[in-house]
């Protein structure tokens, strides 16, 4: 049995994306981050399924796949948000008060220890550094960065995307 | 004809440098002019000035700092079209006047020798400035042993943190004999507040893969890697863009200038994880598995990949190579201190005026950099300390802000060079909060490996965690420093023997500040939220009511137009009423 009839009888769903990757990289050592990396780029998380899938078709068990998957910040295994907060709290945005920013997100959204809003609409995710130190504090919504934040610029941007949504939620 | 050039490094971007490209692109087209140029740059180390636009033409360069659209337009108007320069918005002029030229006076550019000159995409930019030139030399001239030689003559050291002599490192590599042999570039860039290594990658990223042709050469190694922080989206594609021009034009790949010397690159994105800058963690993360490092010896340069010899330098050793072979390593040995030679690159951050990318010589000492280079401390505050070497790295207090920049002193003071991050704090941050941070963020990168590392970090950030909430004990300072120096002994890779340096030095410059937590319950930085009080200024408020209507715990009261008062039993210490105030007027103590 080849490789592509065995993916087929493991998976229930079809995976055309990462079966492509899936070839790109059969032969490479070391080709399981990649892989991830590609497959999460697709589907936004890692699913069971995923996991399944990959195993079945490089061989490497789920539990070795899971151990990499949970040892890496960039994976997720729960779905985004459509609009994802990454709040900056390296040094330089440390000590320019993100933590302030941090209370303003979690209230504005109602976020009560969760980190994604019940609606599905916001994630926050609080990262190491976004590399824009001079521009403290700062944060990255989807990849628009805003800089040099304050309590109430910060509000201002996410009643801003709060507004954008409900007017699309009204129109349909 | 003008050449109008745009900073789009990540920083530029960030302040928004893509809508000012776009606002000129529009411009010249409305005009339908020909005889401009508009081209990109990479980092121009001026962060605190972006956006960053040069204009040039036959009478000099002009750069404007703090550039918007509506700036863009005036720009245009004035000085593109009626040949006006607009003076109020000037940087810089030809690099030698204007506002800012107290930032390069003692700068001395090595690394950065490209960055801000060159567009990064093009690698005709590059060869323009004596790009794959240095290794065209050492091909046609040099035996890989005299590369090494050159290099060690040149005494630079491992610009990652740990400052290896790199020639020595590189011998050993050459000795291990093998048929296979890697060359990796370590561009996990992870401390918080660094992003030397971004910079260069964004700005000028055939200079890093001209020096791992070089220590390939060296070496006897014909494939590479790059492992780059997925979180540098940017740097990545300009890589990627890099090879497929070098491959194109022969740099990289076989026979190389004809030789019989070849060399293939792979980038490898990392996952997120701090500590795979470690060695053999990163070398664990290539073959696809944890991060996790293992102990040495056998060091990469016997034992790396796949278990085949491994170079591993940093970005900044990497860019620094090809400089060292064309202008002789005794050019570079002759700048700096006895124990350290060359340049070091520094991101600046924090309470500081100019915030950005330096680059200075050796010897330089810390007050020269903050005060002379980046204009001091915002807002003319007291100069309190500087966090050098991030998460890994100590305090050096203000009274030691004579030590000179190079390795041993550095050292001396509790602290490391480290990779370049420095983090200037004022009389407003709190020492204690701060080491509280940094073994925060050690903690949760530890990878959980090794006992001292897993548990003592998370022993030490419970007691710092405790002192800032006003709960502090007697015996807890004897207990941090125990715990530290045990920890320091005994874990096993670079970031578990590191991560107690930040509450070590912070505790050796900044005990008062400590016991001030424990014993009075005070925090003299006003920082810490459990130990201030917030109070009113009866002299500055109106008695609007703002606040009153905003605090979510009803702590505030008070009459209509007459001063207000905040209830200390009932008061959460949000400070949500510091930021609704409009006139000031409530203070913390």
């Amino acid at each position: 049995m080849n490789i592509v009839e065995q993916s087929r009888e493991i998976t229930p769903i079809n995976f055309p994306k990462l079966n492509t990757e899936l070839w790109r990289y059969r032969d490479e050592p070391g080709r399981l981050i990649p892989l991830l990396q590609s497959a999460q780029e697709t589907y936004g998380y890692i699913s069971e399924t995923t996991i399944k899938y990959i195993s079945g078709v490089t061989r490497i068990p789920e539990s070795e796949i899971y151990s990499v998957i949970t040892f890496y910040k960039q994976f997720r295994l729960r779905p985004l948000g459509k609009y994802l907060i990454r709040l900056c709290d390296g040094t330089a945005c440390h000590v320019n008060n993100a933590k302030t920013l941090k209370e303003i997100v979690e209230d504005e959204l109602q976020l009560e220890g969760n980190d994604t809003t019940e609606d599905g609409l916001f994630t926050l995710e609080m990262v190491a550094c976004l590399g824009c130190c001079s521009l403290a504090p700062v944060i990255m919504v989807n990849d628009q960065t805003y800089g040099r934040l304050t309590p109430q610029k910060l509000r201002k941007t996410l009643r801003k995307y709060q507004k954008q949504e409900k007017t699309e939620a009204k129109s349909q | 004809m003008y050449t109008i050039t745009i900073g789009t490094a990540t920083c530029g971007i960030s302040a928004g440098a893509d809508k000012v490209l776009n606002e000129f692109q529009l411009l010249i087209a409305e005009k339908g002019l020909k005889n401009i140029k508009l081209a990109e740059t990479g980092c121009m180390g001026m962060c605190y000035k972006e956006v960053l636009v040069e204009v040039k033409n036959g009478a000099g360069k002009f750069l404007y700092g703090d550039v918007t659209q509506e700036k863009a337009q005036r720009i245009f108007n004035e000085h593109v079209l009626q040949h006006k320069p607009v003076d109020e918005f000037l940087a810089l002029l030809d690099y030698q006047e204007g506002t800012e030229k107290n930032f390069l006076a003692k700068q001395k550019r090595i690394v950065l020798r490209n960055c801000g000159h060159i567009d990064p995409m093009s690698i005709d930019d590059y060869l323009a400035r004596d790009g794959y030139q240095a290794i065209k030399k050492v091909l046609t001239n040099m035996t890989p042993d005299e590369v090494i030689k050159a290099v060690t003559d040149s005494g630079i050291r491992g610009r990652g943190g740990a400052g290896f002599l790199t020639g020595v490192k590189w011998k050993f590599a050459a000795q291990s004999p093998s048929d296979i042999k890697y060359v990796v570039c370590n561009a996990d860039e992870g401390d918080p507040g660094a992003f030397m290594d971004r910079s260069v990658l964004e700005g000028d990223p055939n200079s890093v893969l001209e020096g791992m042709l070089i220590c390939g050469y060296a070496i006897g190694a014909s494939e590479g890697y790059i492992y780059c922080r997925a979180e540098y989206p940017r740097a990545i594609v300009r890589l990627v863009n890099a090879i497929g021009e070098a491959t194109k034009r022969g740099f990289l790949g076989d026979n190389i200038f004809g030789t019989n010397f070849s060399f293939h690159l792979k980038i490898k994105e990392g996952a997120g994880a701090f500590v795979c800058g470690e060695e053999t963690a990163l070398i664990a993360s290539i073959e696809g598995h944890r991060g996790t490092p293992r102990i040495r010896p056998p060091y990469p340069a016997v034992k790396g990949i796949w278990g085949k010899p491994t170079n591993i330098n940093n970005v900044e050793t990497l860019a620094n190579l090809p400089w060292i072979i064309l202008n002789g390593p005794e050019k570079f040995a002759a700048m700096g201190t006895d124990d350290s030679k060359g340049t070091k690159v520094f991101a600046m951050a924090g309470k500081i005026k100019r915030s950005g990318l330096v680059e200075v010589p050796m010897g330089i000492t810390i007050n020269e950099i903050i005060f002379d280079i980046c204009g001091g401390i915002v807002n003319d505050k007291k100069f309190k300390g500087v966090q050098m070497g991030g998460p890994s790295g100590g305090c050096i207090p203000a009274a030691l802000g004579n030590t000179q920049i190079d390795y041993q002193q550095i050292n001396k003071t509790g602290a490391i060079m480290g990779s370049g991050g420095m983090i200037v704090v004022d009389e407003s941050t709190c020492m204690v909060e701060l080491a509280r941070f940094f073994l925060e963020f050690t903690q949760k990168e530890s990878c959980g490996k090794c006992t001292s590392c897993r548990i003592g970090t998370l022993r030490m950030l419970e007691i710092l965690e405790r002192i800032v909430a006003g709960q502090g004990k007697d015996e807890d300072l004897d207990v941090l420093k125990e715990l530290g120096e045990q920890i320091k002994a005994t874990a096993q890779c670079g970031l578990g023997q590191t991560a107690p340096n930040p509450a070590l030095t912070t505790m050796n410059y900044f005990r008062e500040e400590y016991e001030e937590h424990i014993k009075n319950k005070r925090c003299p930085a006003h920082s810490c939220s459990s130990l201030v009080m917030y109070l009113v200024d009866a002299t500055k408020c109106t008695g609007c009511t703002l606040c009153a209507g905003n605090c979510p715990a009803g702590a505030i009261t008070g009459v209509k137009k007459k001063a207000h008062k905040v209830d200390r039993d009932k008061c959460i210490k949000c400070g949500k009423c510091i930021t609704t105030c409009n006139f000031d007027a409530i203070y913390k103590e």
